[in-house]
């Protein structure tokens, strides 16, 4: 985005923004594995990657030592434009203990998945809607023209917001996530119409009460509190953040997957229960989210001198890589038996909508496969992926037949 | 055999009550809960297994018990 220097060496330069990362990171991760395994960067303000399991799921679990503050990287060090703990930016993603509680407890029941199974035909329907049109065509952008939208109209959905404003918050989701290489000054500004949107969406909900996400977080409470301005406006920005490119991203890996390996396409169609298996593996070798925590205090970690405020991006991804965990782990095996992946993070911040990302990825597949029995890449090489802690196909040209 | 959850480690992952349904369950919250007192029949033995091998918080526990 930004010109910047390469990296010279990920062991001790690493960046989620280069290139070759963003095509490719599974073999760095690998090598880092290997030789370090906890990198460092100056960049961003001084930063470190745990790539073993054990280090990701111990960082992941020590909230003592780590704070959810920031979960997004950023360029430089968080100051005033980061609330101070416990609420955070974004509650509960960005809250730590005892508050986190609180604030997870009061939007869990939200995402159960027994309210979840409530949505499944809305989403099933808007599958429908979206493919019918391409079946007996040569091609589909898999990325564009489907996975895209589906989480963008469910979230849409349950906030409330008009589904047409879909490409908004598209918008939204690359300012927040994908052009963090920006200066801050630039970040700032560029979060003052997405805080305009949303309030007027809350003053909109607050005339006009609905049956939905917003009026629910408008009427909430919190130790016989409405929440604070700040923690509704926070969640909302957290659900539309971590509710649409993440699930977007895990419907296109599994097809960008499925494209190249016919014959795995031939055995889900001849075997349907086999899929929520399979859904598990994409998850675990295509885990599209990286988190990221703060270093609380100066400390030694594993020989590695983390000053307050150091950044810790937090590779789930990396780990459900790590070969000391999973037999084969470079191999997509889709009926892999026993998976205990982390690709929903680990410890008391597992994703908050992990019911509703399996529905909405386990009713997108069924539904493409259905209508496509017969698919691959149009063209590899036109395949693009998306930068920064989120990684999925972009653009996703599919040859249909 | 029985099944039981620790409470303390569940972060509401929902791989058990994904994978073995008849022996786990969610509750409000959508953390999971063993149905009943965990205990496993015979023809459920291997999904019980299954869903402890499967957790990512190592909460559960199989305990085999002798007849």
């Amino acid at each position: 985005m930004t010109d910047k220097a390469p990296v010279k060496d990920f062991a001790t330069d690493f960046d989620h923004t280069d290139p070759q990362w963003v095509k490719d990171p599974y073999p760095i991760w690998d090598d880092l594995r290997e030789r370090c395994p906890i990198a460092h960067t100056d960049r961003y303000g001084g930063a470190w990657l745990p790539t073993r399991h054990a280090d990701v799921s111990a960082i992941a679990h020590d909230t003592e030592h780590f704070t959810s503050r920031t979960v997004v990287v950023g360029n430089g060090r968080p100051g005033e434009e980061a609330l101070p703990a416990p609420i955070g930016v974004a509650p509960p993603i960005s809250s730590d203990p005892p508050f986190h509680a609180q604030a997870r407890k009061l939007l869990q029941p939200v995402f159960s998945p027994k309210q979840i199974d409530q949505l499944e035909p809305f989403v099933r329907e808007l599958s429908q809607r979206l493919l019918d049109p391409f079946v007996g065509k040569n091609g589909i952008d898999a990325s564009r023209d489907f996975a895209e939208h589906i989480p963008v109209a469910v979230i849409a959905k349950m906030l409330g917001f008009p589904e047409e404003d879909g490409d908004l918050f598209r918008g939204f989701v690359t300012t927040i996530l994908e052009a963090v290489d920006l200066p801050v000054e630039e970040r700032i500004e560029q979060f003052a119409p997405i805080e305009a949107y949303f309030i007027a969406r809350i003053e909109e909900h607050q005339e006009n009460p609905q049956d939905d996400l917003t009026t629910f977080l408008l009427n909430a409470e919190l130790g016989g509190q409405k929440l604070q301005p700040e923690h509704v406006f926070g969640s909302m920005v957290l659900l539309i953040v971590a509710g649409i490119d993440t699930t977007w991203s895990a419907i296109g890996s599994s097809i960008w997957h499925l494209a190249q390996h016919p014959e795995e396409v031939a055995r889900l169609l001849a075997e349907p229960d086999l899929l929520p298996v399979a859904i598990e593996e994409f998850l675990r070798a295509y885990a599209p989210v990286t988190m990221a925590r703060l270093v609380k205090e100066d400390m030694d970690y594993e020989g590695c001198p983390m000053k307050q405020d150091d950044w810790i991006l937090l590779s789930f991804p990396a780990a459900n890589r790590d070969p000391e965990f999973f037999e084969n782990p470079d191999e997509v095996i889709i009926d892999r038996a026993v998976n205990r992946h982390a690709a929903f993070g680990l410890g008391i911040h597992r994703c908050l909508g992990s019911n509703l990302a399996r529905m909405e990825i386990r009713v997108a597949l069924e539904e493409w496969l259905k209508r496509f029995h017969s698919f691959s890449l149009a063209d590899p090489d036109a395949v693009t992926w998306s930068q920064g802690q989120v990684r999925g196909p972009r653009d996703l040209p599919i040859r249909l037949g | 055999m029985r099944v039981v959850i620790d409470s303390e480690k569940c972060q509401g992952h929902g791989r058990c009550f994904s994978i073995a349904p008849e022996l786990f369950d969610s509750d409000d919250l959508g953390q999971g809960v063993v149905m009943g007192d965990g205990s496993v029949p015979v023809n459920q033995e291997e999904n019980a297994r299954l869903a402890q091998q499967n957790c990512p918080e190592y909460a559960i526990t199989i305990i085999e018990e002798s007849a």
